[in-house]
């Protein structure tokens, strides 16, 4: 025990000392630059079908699991919950705003059943995150996905709040200025601007005092406790910090789809943004965002794939396992552990131990 | 016992006597008011015997579950589709042969060779590595999940019950008095019974096995600190691979068990999954009498809370994993 801890105190100081040598790398990157106009133009180039079912569903997703990768990757807590707060705030919407159901939703206008869901699925996610930090490790995704259980469970039971399994349906979408915010490109944009200001702070909080801070309670919690930090408020500020995200995503998910149903909180809903964020890569918020678009290729195109090949239709789920089973058989990292892993060979190939940047 | 007395007086005194009004309701025939009140005692007592007998079936899973976690640090989230399986090997082995106790035994046999190969293949390469297993296992039971999908289809199914064992029983408590005098008496059906004894006498075996044996105490003194055990020379890898592979086991007859009580179909494999968590959660991680006492605190909430106040019954479920976290984020009956 005492020699683990050992190596992890000598091998820390290394890896954060590069640290403060790129502040916004993704930024000065060409490529980065690249990505940003390809997604800002992508409705002159996608048609609605690719830009809401593709690209708005990834940025969705990704966000949600970016929150996740925000505990994960700078925080050490996996929490399996994160999908559960951003169906919580879309419940929330669809209960305060306007619906479907007259009995159930209180007919409020967007621009306060938004806050309201916003602050309610924060709150949530941040009582859960108490609860989880009173544990660590294995035990923090044990709780938390007993969490998302116990609301799958219950968002099926009960009526009166959330209209049992059939759920609430034609949630209203916000309509004001003249323009349809759920038309396609006016959200494509929404999700865009939302997805970018996410990930934009994750970035910006994982250089600030309080992600670095949340980084050394990762690697040595007894060390920043003896240090004078207090230990667990940082933790549960994180949890605070990822439930709003996963909220805002939760928001945009439920009126992408108009309609929110215990079938969008299931517990294997839940541990698909696990897949996603792990697939991903869960050490920096790019990751989250490659992992949501492999997933949403494959699920909307894996049917006619496996088809072509000569194979049953809906083994999708098949499909996932088994890639995922890969990439954390191979690659703790996920896809961009495996790409970064490539460069280093072929840079180290080129110029012998050429360092990688980035 | 006494020492939790001496410690926690006002606890003690609250588990007495709510153990005291419980043995009342269970016992005594209810005054008119009561029944009035609460309802009738015969759904209560339903309830009652459901909950103990369901605590019996999580029991059986998550005893396994603890095991594998107490001993090796193995966290196994494809526990539920060991379940799974192991149901539908009993599902088809019973209904092709005709024999109820065949279908344990193949069940158990298939799963425990399920759970060698788990970890022979996958556990024993990262050794330490909870994360990664945690993941790995996550992987797996997706890909069962699909592969018991693909071979079994969407279907409910639902064992058979031997005819030896079809049928109520006649226990001596009273439900009710009948306007001529007569004493109704509660009738219940045997199978449950059956298993729930037999599961206590697993249970019952397992606990003497672990504190009175030989292999026992190579058990506990691997949950303490194998590295220390392994340097006794004890073959540490073969007295894995055996508990790994009772573990599973355990998880399949609970598949068969689960099978002949409620039925068998895809979903149910994370449910029973999710179960296991809560009761070694509420239990303590790595205790068998914790798997016990939170197996049977679980069973008895879920099936009065279904009957009492049936909206919020799976918040009772999971209220009560929060009051434990709260108060002792260790489970009630870990040593740590």
């Amino acid at each position: 025990m005492s020699l683990a801890h050992d190596s992890r105190i000598t091998v820390r100081p290394a890896a954060l000392a590069q640290r403060p040598a790129r502040i916004w790398p993704e930024i000065n990157h060409p490529a980065a630059w690249i990505v940003a106009v390809i997604l800002l133009i992508m409705p002159l180039i996608a048609n609605g079908f690719f830009l809401i079912e593709i690209f708005a569903s990834t940025l969705i997703l990704g966000t949600m699991a970016l929150s996740l990768m925000f505990l994960a990757g700078y925080g050490g807590m996996v929490s399996l919950m994160q999908l559960t707060i951003a169906g919580f705030s879309a419940y929330m919407v669809a209960v305060f705003g306007v619906s479907g159901n007259a009995n159930i939703s209180l007919g409020w206008p967007w621009w306060l059943a938004v806050p309201m869901a916003l602050a309610l699925a924060t709150a949530f996610g941040t009582l859960g995150g108490a609860l989880a930090v009173r544990t660590e490790g294995i035990y923090t995704i044990m709780i938390t996905l007993a969490i998302g259980a116990a609301f799958y469970y219950f968002t099926n039971q009960n009526w009166a709040i959330f209209n049992g399994h059939t759920g609430i349906n034609t949630v209203a979408t916000p309509h004001f200025w003249g323009v349809n915010w759920r038309a396609d490109i006016p959200f494509y944009y929404i999700v865009l601007a939302v997805a970018a200001l996410c990930y934009f702070a994750v970035e910006y909080l994982s250089r600030a005092p309080f992600g670095l801070a949340l980084q050394g309670v990762r690697d040595n919690p007894r060390r920043m406790a003896a240090l004078g930090f207090n230990v667990n408020a940082h933790r549960v500020a994180a949890y605070a910090f990822a439930s709003f995200i996963a909220a805002l995503a939760g928001v945009l998910q439920v009126w992408n789809y108009r309609q929110i149903s215990p079938g969008s909180v299931s517990v294997g809903a839940c541990i698909d943004v696990l897949i996603i964020a792990v697939v991903g890569g869960i050490t920096r918020p790019i990751g989250p965002f490659i992992g949501a678009l492999i997933f949403v290729l494959l699920r909307t195109f894996a049917l006619d794939f496996l088809v072509r090949i000569g194979l049953d239709g809906n083994r999708f789920r098949l499909l996932i396992g088994l890639g995922f089973l890969a990439i954390v058989f191979w690659s703790s990292d996920g896809v961009i552990g495996l790409w970064q892993r490539w460069r280093q060979h072929r840079g180290a190939d080129r110029s012998g131990g050429g360092r990688r940047h980035g | 016992m006494s020492r939790f007395v001496e410690r926690h007086p006002a606890w003690a005194l609250i588990s007495i006597i709510a153990i005291a009004v419980g043995l009342w309701l269970v016992f005594a025939i209810w005054p008119p008011g009561l029944e009035e009140a609460i309802g009738r005692k015969r759904v209560f007592l339903n309830a009652v015997f459901n909950g103990i007998t369901l605590g019996g079936l999580y029991f059986l899973v998550a005893s396994g579950f603890t095991l594998i976690f107490g001993l090796m640090r193995n966290v196994n989230l494809a526990h539920g589709s060991l379940y799974l399986f192991g149901g539908y090997v009993g599902y088809a082995i019973s209904t092709a042969t005709g024999s109820w106790v065949l279908g344990f035994i193949v069940a158990f046999i298939l799963t425990a060779m399920v759970g060698v190969l788990l970890q022979l293949i996958v556990f024993r390469r990262m050794e330490g590595q909870d994360l990664r297993q945690t993941m790995v296992t996550i992987g797996l039971s997706i890909v069962f999940a699909d592969l018991m999908l693909w071979a079994c289809g969407g279907d409910f199914y639902q064992i058979q019950t031997p005819n030896w064992l079809i049928g109520p029983m006649e226990l001596p408590l009273v439900t009710a008095i009948k306007s001529s005098g007569e004493p109704v008496y509660l009738r219940y059906p045997m199978v449950r019974l059956v298993i729930f004894a037999a599961s206590v006498v697993i249970g019952v075996a397992m606990w003497l096995v672990l504190n009175r044996t030989r292999v026992g105490m190579i058990v506990r003194a691997g949950v303490d600190d194998r590295d220390i055990l392994a340097a006794t020379g004890v073959r540490i890898q073969l007295v894995f691979v055996a508990v790994f592979a009772f573990g599973a086991g355990l998880a399949g007859i609970a598949g068969v068990v689960g099978g002949t009580f409620q039925s068998l179909s895809p979903g149910e494999d994370i449910r029973f999954l999710l179960a296991s968590l809560v009761v070694v959660i509420v239990g303590g991680m790595g205790s068998i009498p914790g798997a016990a006492l939170g197996a049977l605190i679980i069973g008895l909430a879920e099936q009065l809370g279904s009957v009492y106040i049936p909206t919020y019954a799976i918040v009772v479920t999971f209220l009560i994993m929060v009051l434990v976290l709260a108060i002792r984020p260790q489970g009630l009956l870990a040593r740590r």
